[in-house]
């Protein structure tokens, strides 16, 4: 009935290092982390980052009912506990990347250690090194705009910490790309979270899904020049990870990826929710793509949780998914296992009328009475399946994988280019860096040939503010207020180590649409001091 | 120096008021402010498509003169260069 609902977005940059290309991933990552820390303050007690707390992940529960044994899991799987996490390339482990971060002695005299693994953000967000990326996931939001809001603050993150590097004589320059792959068979994700009920059956939400998920490349596609997972096929196609998917479900994230993945950890109450962990999708600085990817993913969502998403399955799932991305006319049409034969464009408007009259019986949709958000979801849905449908090019100013097409094609025009010509390969990498002054979106975007959706200065305020209506506000708030005290936290705890008491108190925050500004701003304006925050949190008298 | 994981006892409060967890009566409820923010969070459509407009009337070719000013020197070798290790 609505696209509003509890949801997030996580998303692994590409980071370079132009000067010094040799320089260790995992330890560079560690520094755009440390370099957050230096230029926010934002650290506990003893000049060390806020722990993660892992008590709560559980990266090998299946969501279609079991646990995998550690002893059977991929290293990379093991994400609870990061020290038993050797990636089989030449990266470092946590101990060892301590080590050449203290030899190299970058601290900067702060009384901070040079080697900055997790931080948590006074805005509710995460930033950390996964794997060797700097990854920010997003605080938990509950409408799309939100979510494109979010997001696009962790962007202004990364691009503050590559400044703060920039103005260190004793690091190499690091770029940051907001992008899916470095065409060369390595891909890295963006990933969107949201947050379900429980009761809903595993495998109606698998087969409600992967229809859609084939086809919403169309909407919200970053575009990639190269083909296949090396890049070395000549051509452009709509998604940058389509060809780096190989399963239909499963649990794994860096191998064998799966359209539908099935990484059940809640991080909530576990009874009641299931947090949907969605790795199929591109990276999106357009705005608009952003905001269609994750409204009218919400809205599906819906559908399947009310019964009334629409009912067909698509011949080979995987293989369609990369016909699909390869096809810019979008007019091949794909095999459904009744026997009927659909265009991309076809299967996304049975989605939208579906999801039309979905919001249309509920009201929700409605643009003055709805919930504010469905309405517009579904009118920009509209309007964007239209306009790929009449005039593809027209849609530049919103779709991102025709926005970089667009940009791609005059320059093959002008200069008669290849798709194989290193400058298109350049154009398509320098599109996602964080840069304002080099990243190619943000160039298209300041002469307002991208579509803003969010003004600059709302994402400036939530580089800085957590969202009000979800638990991301008590705990960008106890960043904030009591950041000294703070031992650690996770998306469903905050634990407290006051001064002088040798048990660390934790609280626990499984409720997602608890935790709000209008629940708990009160408690936090009587108190200054952490103990006495806690001592009324939860009745604890000393 | 932070106490090491095994030498500390946690503490699980489950009974935060019910502010933080389900299931309990909250009693801090605080209306919204004037500091809400939706007003400026959001460009209106009208904005945006004058904004088109006027971006369609530029010159492609200035376009592509200020992007050729910003593109990477020596393309072959920067976009060989970028070479990422795994992830999700």
């Amino acid at each position: 009935m609505t696209a509003v609902r509890v949801m997030g977005s996580e998303t692994e940059f590409g980071i370079h290092a132009p000067s010094d290309p040799g320089s260790n991933a995992t330890w560079l990552s560690s520094q755009v982390v440390h370099a957050y820390a230096q230029l926010t303050g934002e650290r506990a007690a003893g000049g060390s980052e806020t722990r993660w707390d892992y008590t709560d992940e559980d990266p090998l529960a299946d969501a279609r009912g079991w646990t995998i044994p550690r002893h059977s899991a991929h290293p990379s799987q093991l994400t609870d506990r990061p020290q038993e996490q050797q990636d089989p390339a030449p990266e470092l482990t946590a101990a060892q990347v301590a080590l050449e971060g203290a030899a190299l002695d970058l601290d900067d005299g702060s009384g901070g250690s040079a080697l900055m693994m997790n931080m948590v953000l006074g805005n509710g967000a995460r930033l950390y090194v996964d794997h060797a990326h700097p990854e920010y996931s997003s605080p938990e939001v509950t409408n799309p705009l939100d979510a494109v809001r979010w997001d696009a603050a962790g962007d202004a993150v990364a691009l503050a910490t590559v400044r703060q590097i920039a103005r260190n004589p004793s690091m190499p320059g690091v770029n940051l790309y907001k992008n899916n792959t470095d065409n060369k068979s390595v891909s890295y994700g963006s990933h969107e979270n949201y947050l379900m009920p429980r009761q809903v059956p595993f495998g109606r939400i698998v087969s409600g899904l992967t229809p859609f998920f084939v086809t919403r490349q169309l909407i919200c596609g970053a575009g990639r020049v190269g083909l296949g997972q090396d890049g070395s096929g000549h051509g452009y196609q709509l998604s940058a990870r389509a060809d780096f998917f190989e399963a239909e479900v499963g649990l794994e994230t860096t191998i064998r990826r799966p359209i539908i993945n099935t990484r059940d950890e809640p991080h909530a109450i576990a009874d009641k929710y299931r947090r949907l962990h969605v790795i199929i999708g591109d990276a999106n600085l357009s705005q608009v793509s952003n905001y269609l990817k994750f409204g009218t993913t919400a809205l599906v969502l819906d559908m399947i949780e009310h019964g009334t998403v629409p009912e067909l399955s698509l011949h080979d799932p995987v293989a369609a998914l990369q016909t699909v991305s390869h096809d810019l006319s979008m007019k091949v049409l794909l095999r459904v296992d009744d026997g009927r034969r659909m265009s991309a464009l076809d299967i996304q408007e049975l989605y939208l009328q579906a999801a039309q009259k979905h919001c249309q019986r509920s009201g929700a949709g409605d643009e003055e009475s709805g919930d504010g958000h469905s309405a517009q979801v579904l009118r920009r849905w509209e309007e964007v399946l239209r306009q790929l449908a009449d005039d593809p090019a027209g849609a530049a100013g919103q779709v991102e994988w025709v926005a970089k097409l667009s940009l791609l094609q005059q320059y093959r025009d002008r200069d008669s280019l290849a798709w194989n010509h290193p400058r298109l390969g350049l154009i398509d990498l320098q599109w996602s860096d964080v840069r304002p002054e080099k990243g190619l979106y943000y160039r298209l975007l300041s002469r307002g040939r991208m579509e803003r959706m969010v003004a600059d200065e709302a994402i400036a305020r939530a580089v800085v503010q957590p969202p009000e209506d979800t638990r991301a506000y008590f705990r960008g708030q106890c960043i904030q207020r009591y950041g000294s005290s703070i031992a650690g936290a996770s998306w469903d705890s905050v634990i407290f180590e006051l001064p002088g008491d040798r048990r660390l108190q934790r609280v626990p925050t499984r409720e997602p649409q608890r935790g709000t500004r209008a629940l708990t701003q009160g408690l936090f304006d009587r108190h200054r001091d952490a103990a006495g925050f806690l001592a009324e949190l939860l009745d604890f008298h000393p | 120096m932070r106490p090491r994981r095994g030498r500390i006892m946690l503490r699980k409060f489950s009974t935060a008021k019910g502010i933080i967890m389900a299931g309990q009566e909250h009693k801090n409820t605080v209306g919204r402010t004037e500091e809400d923010e939706a007003p400026d969070a959001a460009v209106p459509p009208s904005a945006a498509a004058s904004a088109q407009e006027s971006a369609s009337t530029e010159g492609l070719d200035d376009l592509l003169d200020e992007i050729d000013g910003v593109l990477e020197s020596n393309a072959e070798e920067f976009v060989r260069g970028f070479v990422q290790k795994g992830g999700q």
